[in-house]
């Protein structure tokens, strides 16, 4: 098997200055002579792709990781193309980006911002990366968007849900495709309303750090809106594992829903406990109790077995959508894998085509025309409808979701079901929202 | 007044799996001198037991189904167990059904058999050596083991159900006086409670009244002296690490219903179940015991709203707070003895 | 030299000399050839963890190797430091030296404290007290004391304090001319520049960060050699083997553990202050009881109670973290390439699950065969070598002397 070395920055500088030592003062070692931050100028070009290895999130970050391998195979012309030929821009010709061959590096963020920090400082100075990628936590994504903007590296975000990354600490250079903590609330409200009425409840247990925080706030504000009652917000340990004590006086709160603002593991707990506990058989004020889960992963769904039946919540995608571009997509990913992808892997594919394809577009890998070209960019066939990347806060708005467990799986793949797709219009808010209040863009930086 | 006697009971709960492990990680401790930091690794191999028994009898071969289509368009493959096919649907469905009660069985001897592994394989080599290499070599064993855990199942945990009759849960309160719904419990937790309750009063008892138990005491106390009088300590202390290790084991089989296992959950024990031991007292089965339920209701009180409400984020700390207060009013732990890890 | 005896002198400039001419040494390979990619290690980022974990570990060496107390909440320290050297480039200056210079002495202060409630008990009791302690820290920081909606924000939780574009600095601007956030520097020096330097096909990054820190780090290291052969050295070690004995001599020790233990303190602090100079973030995860756990890995691997273990130790762990994440089946394809596809498929089948994302995997097995195989770390390691060679130097003397 034949696979070239990364590294283009080294053949460039042998061919050029062979033999010659020649010392050039450099910021974040993006060379003088360069005019901008790791200009590709040899045969290939450097993607870094920054995932959860290890820890809780490495499922998911091992999903992103084939997505990234996909969407590489597809721009270097491979495979059976994907979303790239229901993709409405037709810039990418399937041979790289502007005419270079991708190569990627690869690193784990073990889902904390020091380490993946780190990680993308190795690929930023090392191995040249042009542009990083992916993460499955919103500490990690503002951690990561910083340090991009500071080096002049143009960040596409993976999955991050916190309001925050597109709201207060949003950054020139950092680009958001996945959905947000506000757009789930948006969406969700309504379906709540209609299936469990405008007098409701609702009984908050929230994961005690940012991402959670944030989306408190989205859902119990849209949900007030509507009519419901918020009789309790109460916050746990990220750490516990346990969530019995949390759970058990719920039912004698007088609420008669629970919102389960959790993720990943701390959802899967949450869940199976309030359902050991017998929440969703009980009558609360002569209704049925009910439990929402704002934020699925099927990925994490899966973990929660049985206990998600029937329960709704929101997602940024899922392969169940019959639009060609989903379609397309897993396809490619299933003849591929063996499996469909989950909603991370969907949204670092079209992070990544969307990247290659703003380079297209303006002719160029410099970061601030690569930002030029996403913003404002309207697009459409990449699986969630038309699409608009604004320009004022770098993130997509599209249509969102909403989901519910399914009643009867047909495989271990199948444990969703889309009940409503909202459109657009009713997800989109002012970018200065008060709920994303606090931050500026600042200049685009190319190093 | 419902709000307590609710968190007592979670706390009861909670305890007696704190219990469970504290007292494995003490009989090790007590018995070989080794501080085990892979018996959070023991733990989580026992609920991994119950998900590979889960597995084993939910193994299937695929049947065609022409009507319904899969995620690419081709028709459905429909597993059906293998259980199915040899003892009818019903049986075989309930063997599924009871696979967590099932993998006790299953998971003791296995359990045995890592304990005996660990202990004449590794574990033997460090009885001279000081206490930071025992702690260091056995965390480095916990990271191996959890990493090949990973590496066979995911990181992602897996649901592993309770047999139907157990889900669901009972209402205390009306049987008090209460209003409905007040004090309700899962079934499954009271049976986790229940079975820890057993396992403790059977370790208590097979020390207390076996001869086997006694000389195990004796050797606690003094195993030079024991060692003198012609009794093979080592064999029987090889015997002890895999009870420890069976007891850890059945933990873990029980706890795989009320939380799904994920490979690091033994990591996430760890470090809880070492402050249980240290703020029972270092080689003290009863403090082990206590301390584990003392924590686990106190950590069940302040994670109560009312509580959070004085001292915000109390729930988060209270553990190490109170372990923290106690080793300070006293030296060594609720019922330590004197001179055992203090050098 | 220095007040230093000559084996010691040697060490020092043997250090000196690793540190200062780190930028060759880790870049063994010419830039572009496949064994670079993974293996070179000479890049600003590593190259400043690799001497700032070895200032963390000598701190800690001089605690644990000295008297033998075994701190399992030292990372504790490193999150103080971290956190205060960040809150002097928000609210002061960006220049480096106040930033470190407050993180000694927040950490300080903090060790004094901590030390004093852990210090009344000894052994195991002193591991978990420390560890409750640097948990409680993690905990309170993660969450409670980071929320960013709350007018008591002090670490901005899970996403860890970072500077923003409206922090009201009282010497310098928030914000540079262009739009972008000031860096930090060492009276004008931005911490983040570096000179390059091509021959012929390797490329050498000279960083100024880098070298502040080795610079430091030298410093650090001398001062750990002064302790180590000075009479409070040598009244910790008594405190090591055997306490009680000094104790009886109407002794009271408790006041030179705690000086050891805030010692200690101050060289975390100082090794937090350094990195948040390199990187101004700082996030909780540097406080979690792992990452302590990880102090005493590296102290263990290079050899507890030496003076050179710990910078081995640091820099050891620290490489083959970074380099063992980043290799996937890509790489490994493009270095196996040259076997048979089939045998190769098979080979990359099987390494796949030691690197990438079984790093931990790796790392796991390694850390155990040295704790098995060389209870003395990395530096019984090398003497042992070192061993093999005199006597083998020796037998081939005995062999000559009857001939002559």
């Amino acid at each position: 098997m034949s696979k070239s070395n990364f590294t283009r920055r080294g053949m460039l500088k042998t061919s050029a200055l062979a033999g010659a030592g020649v010392a050039l003062p450099t910021i974040f070692t993006a060379s003088s002579a360069a005019a901008y931050m790791n200009e590709p100028k040899g045969g290939s070009v450097t993607l870094g792709f920054n995932v959860p290895q290890t820890g809780a999130y490495a499922d998911e970050g091992a999903d992103e990781l084939r997505a990234y391998e996909l969407a590489v195979e597809h721009l270097n012309g491979g495979g059976d193309g994907g979303m790239m030929n229901t993709f409405s821009s037709k810039a990418l010709q399937g041979n790289g980006i502007l005419g270079k061959k991708v190569e990627y590096v690869t690193g784990d963020t073990q889902t904390k911002s020091d380490a993946a920090r780190a990680s993308a400082k190795s690929m930023i100075e090392k191995d040249g990366a042009i542009m990083i990628t992916g993460g499955s936590s919103s500490g990690v994504a503002v951690a990561v968007q910083g340090l991009c903007q500071e080096a002049g590296i143009i960040f596409m975000a993976g999955l991050t849900h916190s309001n925050d990354t597109t709201g207060k600490d949003k950054k020139a250079n950092g680009f958001r495709h996945f959905f947000n903590a506000y757009m789930s609330a948006a969406a969700l409200a309504p379906v709540l309303k209609n299936r469990y009425g405008a007098d409701r409840k609702a009984y908050h247990l929230t994961a005690d750090y940012t991402w959670g925080w944030t989306q408190e706030e989205s859902i119990a504000a849209a949900t007030e809106e509507m009519g419901w009652e918020t009789v309790n917000k109460v916050r746990t340990p990220l750490a516990a594992t346990d969530f019995s004590s949390y759970i058990a006086p719920v039912l004698n709160s007088g609420a008669d829903v629970l919102v389960l603002n959790h993720y990943g593991g701390n959802m899967v707990n949450s869940l199976t406990n309030a359902v050991q506990f017998g929440l969703r058989e009980k009558m609360v004020n002569g209704k049925q109790f009910e439990i929402v889960v704002p934020l699925y992963s099927r990925l994490m769904a899966r973990g929660a077995g049985e206990n998600v039946k029937g329960i709704l919540g929101s997602t940024n995608w899922h392969w169940s959508l019959t639009d060609e571009a989903s379609q397309a997509f897993v396809k490619s990913f299933g003849e591929k894998f063996g499996f469909p992808p989950s909603q991370a892997a969907h949204t670092c594919y079209v992070q990544t085509l969307l990247y290659a394809d703003a380079c297209e577009r303006a002719g160029t890998f410099n970061p601030c025309g690569i930002g030029e070209a996403l913003e404002g960019f309207e697009f459409d066939g990449l699986g969630n409808g038309p699409t608009l990347y604004r320009a004022g806060d770098h993130q997509c708005f599209k249509d969102v979701l909403v989901v519910k467990g399914k009643e009867n799986p047909t495989s271990e793949f199948d444990l969703l079901e889309v009940v409503e797709i909202t459109p657009r219009a009713q997800v989109e808010y002012p970018v200065d929202h008060p709920m994303f209040a606090g931050g500026a863009l600042g200049a685009c930086n190319a190093g | 007044m419902d709000a307590i006697i609710l968190q007592i009971l979670n706390g009861l709960d909670k305890g007696s799996a704190y219990a469970l492990i504290a007292l494995g990680l003490t009989l090790i401790f007590g018995t070989l001198g080794v501080v085990n930091f892979a018996h959070g690794a023991l733990f989580m191999i026992g609920a991994f037991c119950a998900v590979t028994l889960n597995k084993l009898l939910s193994l299937s071969y695929m049947v065609e189904d022409p009507t319904r289509t899969d995620f690419l368009g081709k028709p459905l493959q429909v597993a059906t167990p293998y259980v199915h096919g040899w003892f009818g649907e019903a049986t075989g469905e309930a063997l599924i059904d009871w696979s967590v009660p099932l993998a006790i069985l299953f998971s003791i001897p296995v359990m045995i058999a890592v304990g005996f592994i660990m202990e004449r394989g590794l574990i033997k080599h460090f009885y001279k050596r000081p206490h930071a290499d025992q702690i260091l070599v056995t965390f480095g064993l916990a990271i191996v083991l959890q990493e090949l855990i990973k590496s066979f199942y995911g990181a992602n945990p897996i649901p592993t159900p309770a047999p139907e009759v157990f889900r669901g849960s009972f209402d205390f309160g009306v049987m008090l006086g209460f209003d409905p719904n007040a004090i309700i419990y899962p079934y499954w937790r009271m049976v986790y409670f229940a079975f820890s309750a057993l396992i403790i009063g059977a370790v208590f008892a097979f020390l207390r009244f076996t001869t086997f138990g006694m000389v195990v005491r004796a050797g606690m106390a003094d195993r030079e002296t024991v060692g003198l009088l012609g009794i093979n300590i080592d064999k029987r202390f090889t015997i002890m690490f895999g009870l420890a290790a069976a007891v850890a084991g059945v933990a873990g089989v029980m706890y795989a219903p009320i939380n799904s296992p994920n490979y690091h959950m033994g990591m996430d024990f760890l470090v809880l179940s070492f402050v249980v031991v240290v703020v029972g007292g270092m080689g003290s089965l009863p403090g082990a015991v206590l301390a584990g339920f003392m924590l686990g209701i106190l950590e069940a009180f302040a994670s109560m709203n009312q509580v959070k409400a004085i001292i915000p984020g109390i729930d988060q700390i209270i553990i190490y707070l109170i372990a923290i207060i106690i080793i300070l009013t006293r030296p060594r732990g609720l019922m330590g003895k004197k001179g055992v890890m203090e050098e | 030299m220095l007040g230093l005896n000559k084996k010691d002198t040697l060490l020092f400039w043997i250090v000196a000399a690793l540190a200062l001419l780190a930028p060759f040494i880790l870049n063994p390979f010419p830039e572009g050839s496949s064994l670079a990619q993974m293996f070179n290690a000479g890049y600003p980022d590593l190259m400043q963890r690799f001497v700032i974990f070895g200032i963390l570990v000598i701190g800690f060496n001089i605690l644990f190797g000295l008297t033998g107390y075994l701190s399992f909440g030292h990372a504790a320290f490193l999150g103080i430091g971290s956190y205060s050297a960040v809150w002097m480039f928000k609210l002061v200056g960006m220049n480096v030296i106040p930033a470190i210079l407050l993180a000694m002495i927040v950490s300080g202060v903090f060790a004094l404290l901590i030390g004093y409630i852990s210090l009344r008990r000894s052994g195991i009791y002193f591991s978990i007290l420390t560890l409750a302690i640097a948990q409680m820290c993690y905990n309170l920081a993660y969450s409670v004391l980071g929320n960013p909606s709350s007018n008591f924000n002090l670490t901005n939780g899970e996403t860890g304090l970072q500077l923003s574009l409206d922090d009201a600095r009282i010497l310098g601007e928030s914000v540079t001319a262009e739009g972008a956030l000031p860096v930090t520097n060492f009276f004008g020096l931005a911490m983040r520049s570096s000179y390059q330097m091509d021959v012929g096909g390797w490329l050498f990054t000279f960083n100024a960060g880098y070298y502040l820190s080795a610079i430091i780090m030298l410093v650090s290291f001398y001062v750990s050699i002064r302790i180590f052969r000075s009479p409070f050295g040598l009244m910790l070690r008594a405190v090591k083997s055997n306490q009680q004995r000094m104790n009886y001599t109407g002794l009271n020790t408790r006041p030179y553990i705690l000086a050891a233990f805030v010692i200690s303190g101050i060289y975390a602090g100082l090794a937090g202050g350094l990195l948040s100079s390199m990187d101004p973030l700082a996030g909780a995860e540097r406080m979690h009881w792992t990452a302590s756990g990880e102090i005493v890995i590296m102290a263990i691997l290079g050899g507890v109670g030496t003076l050179i273990g710990p910078v081995l130790g640091a820099g050891f762990n620290e490489y083959f973290k970074n380099i063992l994440s980043k290799i996937n089946d890509n790489v490994l394809h493009d270095w196996l390439g040259f076997l048979p596809d089939g045998f190769e498929n098979l080979l990359v089948g099987f390494l796949h699950y030691f690197v990438g994302k079984g790093w931990h995997l790796t790392l796991g097995i390694m850390f155990m065969l040295v704790i098995i195989f060389l209870p003395g770390g990395l530096v019984q390691g090398g003497q042992r070598i070192a061993r093999l060679f005199r006597r083998k130097k020796n037998s081939d003397e005995t062999q000559q002397t009857p001939a002559e």
